[in-house]
C-alpha cells in the first residue's frame, strides 16, 4: 500500500474543527450550535485517529471512543436543555438567553 | 488508495460546509450524516475499521436520531427556516468567517512546515484496541461508565422537568 502523509488528515481536522467553530460562531439557532459542537468534536478524534495510525498505536483509537462517549453524553443532556429552553422562551434564539431568570 | 483518501476528504469539507450555511434544520442533518459517513470512510482507509464501524453506529446513527427526534419535537417549519435566514445576514458571519479562516490557515502554516511524514497504512485489528481498552486504559472505562450514567440521569431529570412545565404554567419560577 502506497503511504499517506500526515499532513493531509491533520490539515483536514483542523479544516473541519475551523468550519465548526465558525458555526458555533455565526449561527443563532441553538439546534445548529449543538451541530457545530459535534463537528467539532469528530474533528478532535480525527486527529486522533490519524496520530494513531502514524504510530500504528491502538491508543488514538482508544482516546476516539472516548470522545464518542463524551460526545453521547454531552448531546443527550444538551437536547434535554434544549427542550426546556424551548419550552421556556418559545424560541430558539440563543439571545433570549442573555438574561439570567429570565 | 491516496485518492480515495483525498476525494472522502473534500466530501466530508464540503458537505461540513454545507451543514453551517444550511437554514432548513433537517437539511442540515442529512448533509452532517454525510459529512460523519465520509470521515468513517477516512477512518477506514487510516486502517481504523473498528473506529469507522462505531462512527457509523453511533455518530451517524444513535447522535443523529436523536437530533432528528428533537426537531421533529420542536415543530420548525418554514417560518423558522425563514427566520433563520434573516438572522445569517452578511454583515454578521463575515467577520467571525475571516478570524476563523485567519486561525485556519496559520495552522495549515505550522503543519505544512514540518518535514513530511508518511503514513505507511497497516490496519489496528479491533482486539489491539479491545486490549489496549480493558489494559492500560481501564480507568477511562470506568470514568466513561461514570459519565454516561449521569449524563443519562441528567437527561432524565430535565426531561421530566420538560413534561410537567404543562402543568406549572407559566409561572416564572
Amino acid at each position: 500500500m502506497t503511504g499517506v502523509s500526515v499532513e493531509f488528515g491533520l490539515i483536514l481536522s483542523g479544516i473541519l474543527f475551523a468550519l465548526g467553530l465558525t458555526g458555533v460562531l455565526i449561527r443563532r439557532n441553538i439546534i445548529f450550535i449543538l451541530m457545530s459542537i459535534e463537528i467539532m468534536l469528530n474533528a478532535a478524534g480525527l486527529a486522533f485517529v490519524v496520530a494513531g495510525a502514524r504510530w500504528h498505536q491502538p491508543d488514538g483509537q482508544v482516546m476516539f471512543i472516548f470522545i464518542l462517549t463524551m460526545a453521547a453524553a454531552e448531546v443527550s443532556v444538551g437536547l434535554a436543555l434544549v427542550l426546556q429552553f424551548f419550552r421556556t422562551f418559545k424560541t430558539l434564539d440563543t439571545d433570549a438567553a442573555g438574561r439570567m431568570r429570565g | 488508495m491516496n485518492t480515495l483518501l483525498y476525494i472522502s476528504g473534500c466530501v466530508a469539507v464540503v458537505s461540513t460546509l454545507m451543514v453551517i450555511t444550511r437554514t432548513n434544520a433537517v437539511h442540515a442533518l442529512l448533509y452532517l450524516i454525510v459529512s460523519l459517513l465520509s470521515v468513517a470512510l477516512v477512518f477506514f482507509l487510516l486502517g481504523a475499521p473498528f473506529v469507522a464501524a462505531l462512527e457509523v453506529i453511533i455518530y451517524a446513527g444513535a447522535i443523529m436520531v436523536l437530533f432528528i427526534f428533537v426537531i421533529m419535537m420542536l415543530n420548525a417549519g418554514a417560518e423558522s427556516a425563514r427566520q433563520e435566514r434573516q438572522w445569517l445576514s452578511p454583515a454578521g458571519w463575515i467577520g467571525p468567517a475571516c478570524l476563523c479562516a485567519v486561525l485556519l490557515a496559520e495552522l495549515v502554516y505550522i503543519l505544512s512546515g514540518s518535514s513530511v511524514k508518511m503514513i505507511d497504512v497497516s490496519m489496528v485489528s479491533p482486539k489491539q484496541v479491545g486490549i489496549s481498552l480493558f489494559g492500560p486504559y481501564l480507568i477511562g472505562v470506568e470514568l466513561a461508565s461514570i459519565l454516561l450514567l449521569s449524563g443519562l440521569i441528567g437527561a432524565y431529570y430535565l426531561g421530566r422537568g420538560a413534561g410537567q412545565g404543562k402543568k406549572k404554567g407559566g409561572s416564572g419560577s
